[in-house]
């Protein structure tokens, strides 16, 4: 990848972390105020089902931890291994998809 | 370059970071998977709930509070140095990021037990 | 009674071994001063550099039990407690012969980074204004002092970990001139700058930092860097 490319890479990286910060604070806060109240799927989902905004905070969540894996994994192989080029960028990209894809199910299945 | 060459805070910091990183990576996808399986209905998640009352869970999830912690006051320690351009006192930062990793570590206990 | 340092050397290039030796220890002494005993009284095939004697040149860096360092500005009593010294060739660059090092990578990643000034005037054009306390100009004068030692370059993991990367003395030389603003290179320099084998390279181990033994930090400046090219690549001018 060229020097546009993991210039775009390192921001995207930024970006999500910015995005990831404040979604783990939420999501601590979340559990901590859950776990008071006692944890039972009942309580649970009746703050989550039919909730939009849930819906829409936990896509965003999941996309950015997927898209920020997806690169620390890259770097982390790119150093640690051999492995470098086209290839490894696709297998972080699918890695990166299987992911998001897992994040999303569990976000519709609160949701749905 | 040998190890007492590494030994020093910012060095850790960088292990830290990489280290959590890497656990949380492994960890990310079985949490999403076993998440949106369990809730395949209410009963199932249930189930799934009372299972993560289970002792070495309550453990489990405390050390992944931790990783939590500590790879995000990792990723503001770089954040700080890349955008603030700090200069010598990244140390103090480095301690920071260690003593508030634990914090929330500890809050998370506390409400666990 | 004269106490001895026991001193384990490296001899040979890539392949090789560490020689022992036995130095007489002294009360001020410079690990440059056990080197140069050894090669003068015990070992004359002893392959080392050195010039100035006096830490202003750099020539005379190595690994001392484990740390790049400059020999003729570590004293020995500082780093070896126990009587003990390990001397090895700078890391991370390829062994010559015992403590020499062929510092050629070095200085070809100085140039790929585009470390070289290039002028944004021609001759005959009025002398350039630059505000000494802009902070652009800081910026540069923070880093100018670099002697080009290659101890940062020894001591940093990503250089060890990925063949291409700049490393720390090339990217803080191309962030004196980035902060040049007599310098006309502008986008190309950032070009050759950003990539893994560039600033983005970097993890911010800050070894540079810790071991420059002009306390320069190598790892703001290509903190800069990074700014700056991502600045560059959102406006799409990179």
């Amino acid at each position: 990848m060229g020097a546009r490319g993991e210039t775009w890479l390192w921001i995207l990286q930024r970006a999500t972390a910015a995005v990831l910060a404040g979604a783990v604070l939420v999501h601590l806060a979340t559990l901590v105020y859950a776990v008071r109240q006692g944890l039972s799927a009942a309580a649970i989902l009746a703050r989550t089902e039919g909730n939009l905004a849930w819906l829409g905070f936990y896509l965003l969540f999941a996309t950015a931890a997927a898209l920020h894996a997806g690169i620390g994994l890259r770097t982390v192989l790119r150093e640690a291994t051999p492995w470098r080029g086209p290839s490894l960028d696709l297998a972080v990209l699918l890695v990166a998809v299987a992911i998001a894809a897992a994040g999303w199910r569990a976000a519709f299945g609160l949701f749905a | 370059m040998s190890w007492p060459a590494r030994n020093h805070p910012n060095y850790w910091a960088f292990l830290l970071h990489r280290g959590s990183g890497l656990l949380l990576a492994l960890f990310l996808p079985l949490h999403f998977w076993a998440l949106g399986t369990a809730i395949e209905g209410a009963a199932r998640l249930d189930g799934f709930l009372r299972w993560t009352s289970a002792p070495l869970v309550k453990l489990a999830e405390i050390g992944l509070v931790v990783l939590l912690a500590a790879h995000l006051t990792g990723g503001l320690r770089l954040l700080a140095i890349e955008f603030l351009a700090w200069r010598r006192w990244q140390k103090t930062a480095v301690a920071l990021s260690a003593g508030a990793s634990l914090a929330m570590g500890l809050v998370f206990l506390l409400n666990l037990f | 009674m004269t106490a001895t340092l026991h001193v384990s050397v490296w001899r040979g290039g890539a392949a090789g071994s560490l020689a022992a030796y036995d130095v007489p220890a002294q009360e001020s002494q410079t690990v440059l001063d056990v080197v140069t005993y050894i090669q003068r009284h015990l070992e004359p095939t002893l392959s080392y550099r050195f010039a100035c004697r006096v830490g202003m040149c750099g020539s005379c860096a190595m690994t001392v039990n484990g740390v790049p360092r400059w020999t003729c500005r570590t004293h020995v009593r500082r780093v070896a407690s126990s009587g003990r010294l390990e001397l090895r060739p700078l890391e991370n660059l390829p062994v010559i012969k015992d403590l020499a090092v062929d510092m050629s990578d070095f200085f070809g990643k100085w140039s790929r980074a585009h470390g070289a000034f290039a002028p944004a005037a021609g001759l005959g054009e009025e002398f350039a204004r630059v505000a000494p306390e802009s902070p652009e100009r800081q910026a540069a004068s923070a880093g100018i002092e670099c002697i080009g030692c290659g101890v940062c370059y020894a001591a940093c993991d990503v250089v060890r970990w990925n063949d291409a990367f700049l490393g720390p003395a090339a990217l803080n030389r191309a962030w004196t001139l980035v902060n040049d603003c007599r310098d006309g290179d502008g986008a190309a320099r950032l070009r050759a700058v950003a990539g893994d084998a560039g600033c983005h390279a970097c993890h911010s181990q800050q070894s540079c930092a810790l071991y420059c033994p002009k306390q320069l930090d190598p790892t703001a400046a290509i903190a800069g860097l990074k700014r700056a090219t991502a600045k560059a690549a959102l406006w799409g001018k990179l």
